[in-house]
């Protein structure tokens, strides 16, 4: 009895939570256009209350996963009894509806942590930014009421539910959607600054100062959310595959490309008042890259136009809400972007220049990236052809803009700002270019004959490695070692930050490269006692047990890996078989090392005896992870910079604002 | 419910890896080119999988099917040419550079073209102008809005 109290009190808690914030989307905004200082006060403890209810109910369907409650439809089709706890819990977003309502908690977290942070912010931008960013929280609560319900009950509950999709049943992508959510939404936020300054006609530096920290948080996110997706498709899937050009990743790489361009355009912003109305374009840009991908996730329309046909209440109902505040934004944008007048000047050798190359690359590669994932529908809809757009042409054509985003990198990450002299800055970083060309000129000349990739993707990573660590270098100044040691722990965090992270990225490029360029691969069959030499190494066979874990059956080889006679370890790779959902999964056993990964997997059974077993040796693989990790914690690092603390910030920025009220 | 969950399952139901041992032929650099064209073949039946990675009973025929064009000696477009004429255009990962498709592979270089030329001409300005120079004109809204701005 009260299980079921519960659960309508959460339904309930979702439909109040719309109510408030159709006020927190209307009050506000007409407060701030009328000057009626009490309307706009209504924004901040609306913010909150709408976080709150939205809380409970999510809190309300967790509750039901949690205690198996088979009452209700979403439970019963994607939980079990037998189902390990964590997975009960992740299970609750591990669906259409849990995971929009997920959407919307995190959508109304970032609004109340706005309204909660946002205390320095002039009273109308910050009305304005709230009433905006309740406005979407309209539109995707009306989404999950009408279309997507999760409290929806069955009459007469089932004994036991249909278990999750046992590939879903993993640490790995338990915490994958929360991350790349946060960064999605929290790209909104940016959203409803940018709206909002348009509304207001003024983008200032403080603007950029308040923007950065938001973007950096969802950068930092999608980071960590696109990384955890990589890493689970690497050693779930059973060959090691990292990275596939599926459009529902492609759906995650596009914000976090726009982001990472929006990251740096709001420097310019905040450093040298230039750049605005592209930054605005930008932040527009960023949360409708969001939208698309939620909208390609949630309607299925590229895996299939026929799924979408089947099926378009969903999918119009995003595409609605994507035209309505794109289409609404951008009009406003034509409307105001003009007036937005950049006041810094700059030279054409000079870290401005360079920062519009840096998002100049990245924006055109996320429109690759974009026309690519959704070339196979246009083609089919206004030209009848059925067509693929796979790996092969998304590793052509994306690649060469990250190649010249690489080489540049170091370089205008030390130009100075205004006006520069290139030979300064590529006197300072030849000895970090020599060394990086003759690594990869080394390892070319001792891998004869192949692929230029590892090579290339070698001296890429050194370059911008050895880049950050001359970059951080420069900054303090001369004198003896200890001092200038001294100087470094000192610099500002935002400083570091940024070394981290493009240092990150050099390794995530380099793993990347190097992954590809020398995996080795062995595909054999073996018996027990057999051995397989592949590389260095021998793999030998020594048994095959069949296990019965919690919710599955597995078929386990067990084998010991050799080198030069000496037993290493034992790897023991898993074939399951989920009964309830009926499906077979292979759980590849990985020894990770720091050079190289030992990649090993049991296949079926063969009808001459023994077992098909793949082993593969995977250089660097983690390497691309962990690059993944270091940007984030550049992000990290950035963000903790005493500069950026929100509050801070504006404080500052508030008074000097109030002296410059318009451009 | 169910068909969701159907769709979700056919996302991502790849459990095992591809290319099993008897398929493998003896010769490694005729394997090799197998691979190869096998890496740039879709599997019909799967979601952006190519049949070099997919489990699936056609991928494993298509598979077959790419290594006995190569045994009877064909070169690698022909076999590509086989296995399109079989399955239509679909079933190529990378897309052709015929009619249409020329937008997709040209989209890249020429918004890169005109993003540079944009981008350029900013630069330009930015250099020439002083913080006064070149404020576009403003509407009549525009002004009113200033003014409101301005009288704050």
């Amino acid at each position: 009895m009260i299980r079921g109290m519960i659960i309508e009190l959460g339904h309930f808690a979702l439909i109040l939570s719309l109510a408030v914030a159709i006020v927190q989307g209307t009050v506000p905004l007409i407060g701030a256009h009328k000057r009626w200082y009490g309307w706009m006060a209504v924004a901040e403890p609306a913010a909150t209350i709408q976080f709150l209810l939205v809380a409970a109910s999510f809190g309300a369907l967790t509750y039901a996963f949690v205690t198996s409650d088979f009452s209700l439809q979403l439970v019963v089709a994607n939980s079990h009894t037998d189902k390990p706890m964590i997975y009960k819990i992740s299970g609750v977003w591990g669906n259409h509806e849990g995971s929009m309502l997920l959407w919307v908690l995190i959508l109304a977290l970032f609004g109340a942590m706005a309204a909660w942070f946002g205390g320095n912010l002039p009273p109308t931008l910050r009305a304005r930014v709230l009433g905006v960013q309740s406005l979407i929280a309209v539109a995707f609560l009306l989404f999950i009421i009408l279309t997507s319900n999760p409290f929806t009950r069955l009459e007469v509950p089932p004994f036991n539910g249909q278990d999750l999709n046992p590939l879903l049943q993993d640490p790995g992508l338990a915490f994958h959607p929360p991350f790349l959510y946060l960064g999605y939404v929290g790209l909104s936020i940016c959203f409803s600054f940018a709206v909002a300054a348009l509304i207001e006609g003024r983008v200032d530096a403080a603007w950029g100062r308040w923007v950065r920290p938001w973007t950096l948080l969802s950068w930092i996110c999608l980071s960590i959310g696109i990384g955890l997706g990589s890493w689970w498709a690497y050693y779930e899937l059973g060959w090691g595959g990292f990275w596939f050009w599926d459009p529902v990743e492609n759906a995650s790489f596009m914000p976090w490309l726009i982001a990472a361009a929006l990251l740096h355009s709001a420097i310019v912003v905040e450093k040298r008042e230039s750049l605005k109305s592209w930054t605005i374009l930008l932040a527009i840009m960023a949360f409708g890259f969001s939208l698309i991908g939620t909208f390609i996730v949630r309607s299925g329309v590229i895996t299939s136009v026929h799924a979408f046909a089947n099926d378009p209440e969903r999918g119009v109902f995003i595409l609605g809400i994507l035209a309505v505040f794109m289409g609404g934004a951008l009009t406003l944008y034509a409307a105001r972007a003009g007036a937005l007048t950049a006041k810094g000047v700059f030279g054409v050798v000079s870290r401005e220049s360079l920062l519009v190359m840096n998002n100049i690359l990245l924006a055109v590669a996320a429109l690759v990236v974009f026309v690519g994932t959704i070339w196979p529908l246009v083609a089919e809809v206004t030209l009848g052809r059925k067509l693929s757009v796979g790996p092969p042409f998304f590793n052509m054509a994306f690649t060469p803009f990250m190649v010249v985003l690489a080489l540049l990198l170091p370089i205008g990450a030390m130009l100075p700002w205004k006006r520069a002299k290139m030979g300064r800055v590529f006197l300072q970083l030849s000895g970090a270019f020599v060394l990086s060309l003759s690594l990869a000129a080394l390892v070319w000349a001792m891998q004869t004959g192949r692929s230029a990739l590892g090579p290339v993707g070698l001296f890429l990573g050194a370059w911008l490695v050895s880049g950050a660590v001359v970059d951080l270098a420069s900054r303090t100044g001369r004198g003896d070692i200890t001092a200038r040691l001294r100087r470094v722990m000192r610099l500002p965090r935002a400083d570091w930050g940024k070394a981290i992270a493009h240092a990150g990225l050099g390794i995530t490029i380099f793993g990347i490269a190097g992954l590809m360029a020398w995996e080795q691969e062995d595909i054999r069959v073996m018996n027990i006692g057999d051995t397989a030499i592949v590389d260095d190494l021998t793999i030998r066979m020594d048994d095959v047990e069949q296990v019965r874990g919690p919710n599955y059956f597995s078929t386990m080889g067990v084998f010991t890996i050799l080198k030069d006679g000496q037993e290493l370890y034992t790897l023991r790779p898993e074939k399951r078989v989920y009964p309830v959902a009926a499906m077979p999964t292979t759980e590849a056993d990985i020894h990770n090392g720091f050079w190289r990964d030992v990649y090993l997997v049991i296949g079926d059974a063969q009808e001459s005896g023994g077992f098909a077993v793949r082993t593969y040796l995977k250089p660097f693989a983690n390497w691309i992870w962990a690059g993944s990790i270091i940007m984030a914690l550049g992000g990290v690092f950035s963000l903790s910079d005493r500069r950026y603390r929100v509050a801070a910030g504006a404080r500052k920025t508030a008074k000097a604002s109030g002296a410059v009220p318009a451009e | 419910m169910k068909k969701l969950f159907l769709i979700l399952s056919l996302m991502l139901a790849t459990p095992v890896a591809a290319v099993q041992p008897d398929e493998i032929l003896a010769d490694p650099a005729m394997e090799e080119r197998a691979r190869d064209i096998s890496a740039g073949l879709r599997c019909l039946v799967c979601r952006n999988e190519s049949i070099d990675e997919s489990n699936a009973e056609l991928a494993r025929d298509l598979r077959l099917l790419v290594r006995e064009r190569l045994v009877a000696g064909d070169t690698n477009d022909e076999v590509v040419d086989f296995v399109v004429d079989r399955y239509g255009e679909y079933v190529l990962l990378r897309p052709t550079l015929t009619g249409a498709n020329l937008v997709l592979w040209i989209a890249g270089p020429v918004m890169l073209l005109i993003a540079l030329a944009v981008g350029g001409a900013y630069i330009a300005r930015r250099r020439k102008d002083g913080p006064e120079g070149a404020k576009p004109a403003l509407s009549d809204a525009e002004q009113a809005r200033l003014d409101e701005i301005l009288s704050q």
